[in-house]
């Protein structure tokens, strides 16, 4: 079934574009927001952005997943090894964007506050869910974060490995040309 | 006749929006820079203090026109925390505020007085506990200007005592009454 197609589909393409901007724009944002002055102009903005980039990429992620599990994706290519690595690797990064969008949620609702999604609409907080929730999630969401990038910075370089090295398709499966 | 009628009524709210240089504000409960909190007598020898965590409002505030100020403020009842949530579920309860049935308590202001040197009385009528009661509130006018982060504000603090039998509140113990304490930042609209 997988070898029908010889490129991943139009929408898979923008949406793992999209995210790898948004990802490590995100990446950026939350390291450099969480150190600003209470007195910075952006001190308010910023995590306000964060916060609603986080979750609008939330409902694209789970899109995402469900569209990668009805369509067809074109087969791997690269020895056993390096197609289990690379498995490996697309789990991981799935599971590591949950982790963070759970663990950001529970940043901001312990004490039963929403979270604004660019003054468009709230998501509704569900409380303190365990002890020591903001705390506790804040520092699974910060190294989530950074594992993430790691993970992401070897999923690049693999790609430029296939790409530059065993010259094969693997990056122009998602980039779309032949 | 009808577009004479809206004209007119335009043309007035128009007059009124520029020639007043009042601001109104929403009080800023969102990001907890306001609290309206408690403080009761415990058995004659010491207070509790508690507060209301949910609340909402707006208030007028023109510093050359401050009798023309004006305020109004909901509070969730239900939002009652004393810190202790036995405590807090007893005085919900129908023995004392009700909050199930009364779940919200307005204020709404019907005059305020400028006393001079930030000193102002804020008169208006409390509902609480299904019962409307004119009050005043000692209120003292804090700060206003610039935020960093864009907006404008202004702050105020305010106390005012409150007899439980005038909301038909029952009274434990010596003291009838329960004080409040109030504070309040704005944010302009």
């Amino acid at each position: 079934m997988s070898s029908e197609v010889t490129h991943y589909n139009a929408v898979t393409r923008i949406i793992h574009w999209v995210s790898a901007v948004v990802i490590i724009g995100m990446f950026a944002v939350g390291l450099w927001m969480t150190d600003l002055s209470y007195y910075s102009t952006w001190y308010k903005t910023a995590p306000h952005w964060h916060k609603s980039v986080g979750l609008l990429l939330a409902v694209v992620t789970l899109f995402r997943i469900v569209w990668k599990c009805v369509t067809v994706s074109p087969k791997m290519d690269g020895s056993p090894l390096e197609r289990l690595m690379a498995k490996t690797a697309h789990f991981f990064i799935y599971l590591d964007l949950m982790v963070l969008f759970v663990s950001g949620y529970l940043i901001s609702t312990e004490d039963g506050r929403g979270i604004d999604v660019f003054n468009w609409f709230t998501v509704p907080g569900a409380g303190a869910l365990f002890e020591g929730q903001a705390d506790l999630a804040g520092f699974v969401h910060l190294y989530a974060a950074w594992a993430l990038i790691v993970v992401a910075v070897l999923h690049a370089l693999a790609a430029f490995k296939h790409h530059f090295i065993s010259k094969d398709n693997t990056l122009r499966k998602m980039i779309g040309v032949s | 006749m009808k577009k004479t009628l809206l004209a007119v009524g335009l043309a007035a709210s128009m007059i009124a929006s520029f020639g007043a240089s009042a601001a109104d504000y929403v009080i800023d409960s969102k990001g907890a820079h306001a609290s309206i909190s408690f403080k009761v007598s415990h058995l004659g020898y010491s207070f509790i203090k508690g507060r209301f965590n949910k609340f909402d409002g707006e208030f007028s505030y023109d510093p050359n026109n401050i009798n023309a100020s004006s305020v109004e403020v909901n509070v969730d009842t239900t939002s009652l925390d004393s810190n202790h949530a036995e405590r807090d579920k007893h005085i919900r309860s129908a023995d004392f505020i009700d909050a199930a049935k009364f779940s919200t308590a307005t204020f709404k202001s019907t005059k305020v007085v400028d006393k001079g040197d930030g000193k102002l009385d804020v008169m208006g009528d409390l509902t609480l506990h299904g019962h409307t009661k004119s009050i005043t509130i000692d209120a003292e006018f804090i700060g206003a200007g610039q935020d960093p982060w864009g907006g404008e504000r202004a702050g105020f603090e305010g106390s005012t005592r409150l007899e439980l039998k005038d909301f038909d509140i029952a009274v434990m113990g010596p003291a009838s009454y329960v004080d409040m304490e109030l504070h309040i930042e704005g944010v302009k609209k």
